[in-house]
């Protein structure tokens, strides 16, 4: 009996938090911020050289083969260098979707090129996480028109895969006839968010997801457990930077962390978040592993993660003084990143709201 | 990760399974005095009395199990996945639990560690059978928190401990036949030095026990004052003024067990009963979306604290597996979650949770508010929230020590 994370996984992490270090500093974040995409290119290839683009694609079309706890693992390092990457929807929630609901056809057309990059997906699933009066989409033959709101990773995607409001997923050429693609400011500039309009653009149905709801919702807990461990390494080092700066910085003649006001804020801080880790591994454990458990288990992680990271972000901060305001610092690219992640595909009211119908009926 | 057990522990989970089978529905003749102790269901098959209980748990090895059998335990080498293994099961099929409290939580694994070879024989086979109750003679009314500046004297005269004081805080005083007990007993020594760690046998003269009535209304605790008390000199664990090491060994077993995993799922499990049963304005309160968020947001939480055991509980069974600070929330995270919990089911119900003691309309027998309350004791006793907290940011973050005021120790 094991629980926790493999050397392979841990040493995964470890690259991936090295480059960014490496490679993404705040003045680098910064510049990302300010639209100097470059950057965030370079970031992008960088970590695509890790491999993380073939994570999930099984051997036999040229991926790793990885899991769903592998991929949150890698999630969690993101988060912790705020890596200005796609992953969540390129990565993780688009092979999914096409391993559990694609035909040998179609896995065999994108699967392969996913492990090559050749294609890169945005993903566009808020019509089933909570569709806003602003969004609608009609699928109609192979057709798809409408609006598809807050559509994940877009910047390189060479094609989206997009949802209805029945779970019914297919994918559309970025190249084709009929789309309008309009950049979303969110407050987190290091992830991209657009917005499809869409004109009876070609649409190439995932085979077993026409009348099924059950691939979107495996898409939606693998996406819901990355924006959890995303939060979970981005309020983990949030943490770290309070507790670095709480012994520095002195004040009445001594250092602030030995007040208790302060300190007490960050064992607070601490006693919330180590259990999430247990929680966010246990959930993507059981993706793979524990079918009846699944569901629920990711629902409640991206609550539970969304809510304590919340509060983290806020203590952290304030740990800081007048400087965790500043742009100076920088910490606030961490707050906008779990900011944004805990409204990304359903909010914590809503996934507990889900939740909860889990086990009503 | 790899949460299967091997077959050696499947087996065993199967003994554990039919062993809890036949002792379904066990009752005990002398009923426990201890209100939180677990209550059987009602079928009444077989009954027996709580040292019986005991014993029969010693031999199969689900209790006692790492302890010598020449001192009344299994004689097995410690195994932490199956005693994991027994907690789980036994709280599954409600079959009651050994018995706990200080003498055996505390005293036994400090005597093991650090007693004379005549206080093992003495002391830890009547302990374990249930035989022998100890209370803890810790906390002092000047000395909660800050515990080593205790002031109750000890002084040898003629080969004999003259013991001069007053405790407090003192669980099941009124039942125990022995303390252990930390006196100054080197008043010369700096604090800490000056403590040692003494065994007090309840019925000696110069003992007065007065109960404290709790705001559970119970009598869970004691004051317990000293005139003059006379014990033998060699009822001392450890050598003269090493009292606080050896406490210490023993507050690590209580913040350890204070706060059993499986319980809270249990509770979680009735708070979700409850819900589907109660009505509120004719539908029942898990329909009531506010009071179902907030029971999914409980669930959220209860579900982190399971997950995080299960970590704990490898990082046991894998050395070198690091939990760094994990261990030390689970005082503060584990007393606070159950509190809230509790708290929640009393909301749900509203005027009907603040139902008490033996008024009709009561619901399970008012465990909600009486472990409500038991609980807000359990936050301030064995080390407080806020002690916790100093705890968890100065040894477990490296953030520095508050300055000690000028003049005190």
């Amino acid at each position: 009996m094991y629980f926790g994370l493999s050397e392979d996984q841990i040493f995964f992490q470890d690259n991936i938090k090295k480059f960014l270090e490496e490679n993404s500093s705040v003045d680098i974040l910064r510049k990302i911020a300010a639209d100097d995409r470059t950057f965030a290119k370079d970031i992008h290839d960088g970590i695509v050289n890790l491999g993380i683009n073939g994570l999930l694609v099984p051997e036999e079309f040229g991926g790793l083969g990885l899991d769903i706890l592998f991929a949150a693992a890698i999630s969690e390092s993101l988060g912790y260098g705020a890596g200005a990457t796609p992953f969540i929807g390129s990565y993780v929630m688009a092979p999914i979707a096409i391993i559990d609901g694609g035909s040998d056809k179609q896995k065999q057309n994108y699967l392969t090129k996913v492990a090559s990059n050749e294609v890169k997906f945005g993903v566009g699933f808020s019509a089933l996480t909570g569709a806003r009066d602003d969004s609608e989409i009609q699928i109609k033959g192979n057709k798809i028109s409408g609006r598809s709101l807050f559509v994940l990773d877009y910047e390189y995607a060479t094609h989206f895969l997009i949802s209805d409001i029945n779970g019914c997923i297919g994918i559309i050429d970025a190249q084709a006839n009929g789309i309008d693609l309009v950049e979303l400011k969110t407050i987190d500039r290091t992830r991209n968010v657009c917005e499809l309009i869409l004109k009876n653009v070609d649409f190439e149905i995932l085979e077993q997801t026409k009348n099924s709801k059950n691939t979107a919702e495996k898409v939606i807990d693998a996406g819901r457990i990355m924006l959890a461990a995303d939060s979970l390494g981005a309020a983990q080092n949030m943490i770290n930077k309070a507790v670095d700066y709480a012994k520095e910085r002195k004040q009445f003649g001594r250092a602030i962390g030995s007040f208790q006001a302060v300190k007490h804020m960050c064992a607070e801080m601490v006693a919330e978040l180590e259990p999430c880790y247990a929680l966010v591994w246990h959930a993507a454990h059981a993706q793979k592993h524990m079918p009846n458990e699944a569901r629920l288990m990711a629902c409640q992680a991206k609550s539970h993660l969304s809510d304590v990271t919340k509060e983290v972000a806020k203590k952290s901060t304030e740990v800081h003084g007048g400087m965790g305001f500043t742009d100076l610092l920088g910490l606030h690219y961490w707050f906008k990143r779990i900011g944004l992640n805990r409204q990304l595909l359903g909010t914590p009211e809503r996934v507990r709201e889900e939740a909860a119908l889990l086990q009503l009926n | 990760m790899d949460l299967h057990y091997s077959k050696e522990y499947l087996d065993f989970e199967k003994e554990v399974k039919a062993f809890c089978k036949k002792y379904d529905g066990v009752t005990f003749t002398d009923a426990s005095k201890n209100p939180l102790a677990s209550s059987s269901s009602k079928k009444k098959k077989i009954q027996v009395t709580r040292s019986e209980w005991q014993k029969i748990l010693i031999e199969q090895g689900y209790f006692a199990r790492a302890v010598p059998k020449e001192y009344g335990g299994y004689g097995g080498e410690p195994d932490i996945l199956k005693s994991r293994i027994i907690a789980t099961e036994f709280s599954k099929a409600k079959t009651p639990a050994p018995m706990g409290g200080q003498g055996i939580d505390m005293l036994v694994p400090t005597l093991l560690e650090m007693g004379t070879q005549e206080q093992k024989e003495k002391y830890i086979k009547p302990t374990l059978h249930g035989e022998m109750i100890w209370c803890q003679g810790y906390s002092e009314p000047n000395a909660g928190s800050d515990l080593a500046a205790l002031q109750t004297k000890g002084e040898l005269i003629d080969g004999e401990w003259v013991i001069n004081g007053q405790k407090i805080w003192t669980s099941t005083a009124q039942y125990s036949q022995m303390m252990f007990c930390l006196v100054r007993t080197e008043p010369e020594a700096q604090k800490h030095a000056g403590i040692s760690y003494l065994l007090i046998p309840m019925d000696s003269e110069g003992i007065e026990v007065r109960p404290l009535v709790d705001m559970t209304m119970k009598a869970g605790f004691n004051e317990v004052f000293f005139t003059d008390v006379k014990i033998p000199e060699t009822n001392i664990v450890g050598k003269r003024g090493e009292g606080w090491a050896v406490a210490n060994a023993t507050l690590g077993h209580e913040r350890g067990s204070l706060a059993p995993p499986d319980a809270i799922m249990n509770r979680l499990n009735m708070l979700i009963d409850l819900m589907k049963q109660e009505k509120l304005d004719g539908k029942p309160l898990i329909e009531h979306s506010i009071y179902r968020d907030r029971l999914m947001k409980i669930q959220g939480k209860v579900m982190a604290s399971q997950s995080h055991a299960l970590r704990l509980l490898s990082a046991k069974l894998n050395p070198g597996q690091d939990v760094k600070v994990g261990k030390m929330i689970q005082k503060l995270v584990g007393t606070e979650l159950r509190h809230e919990l509790e708290g929640l089911a009393i909301d749900v119900m509203g005027e009907i949770g603040v139902l008490y003691e033996d008024s009709p309309h009561l619901r399970d027998k008012g465990s909600w508010q009486f472990i409500y309350m038991y609980f807000l004791g359990l936050i301030i006793g064995g080390g407080t929230s806020q002690i916790q907290k100093n705890i968890i940011s100065e040894r477990g973050l490296g953030l520095p020590k508050e300055p000690k005021v000028q003049g005190a120790q």
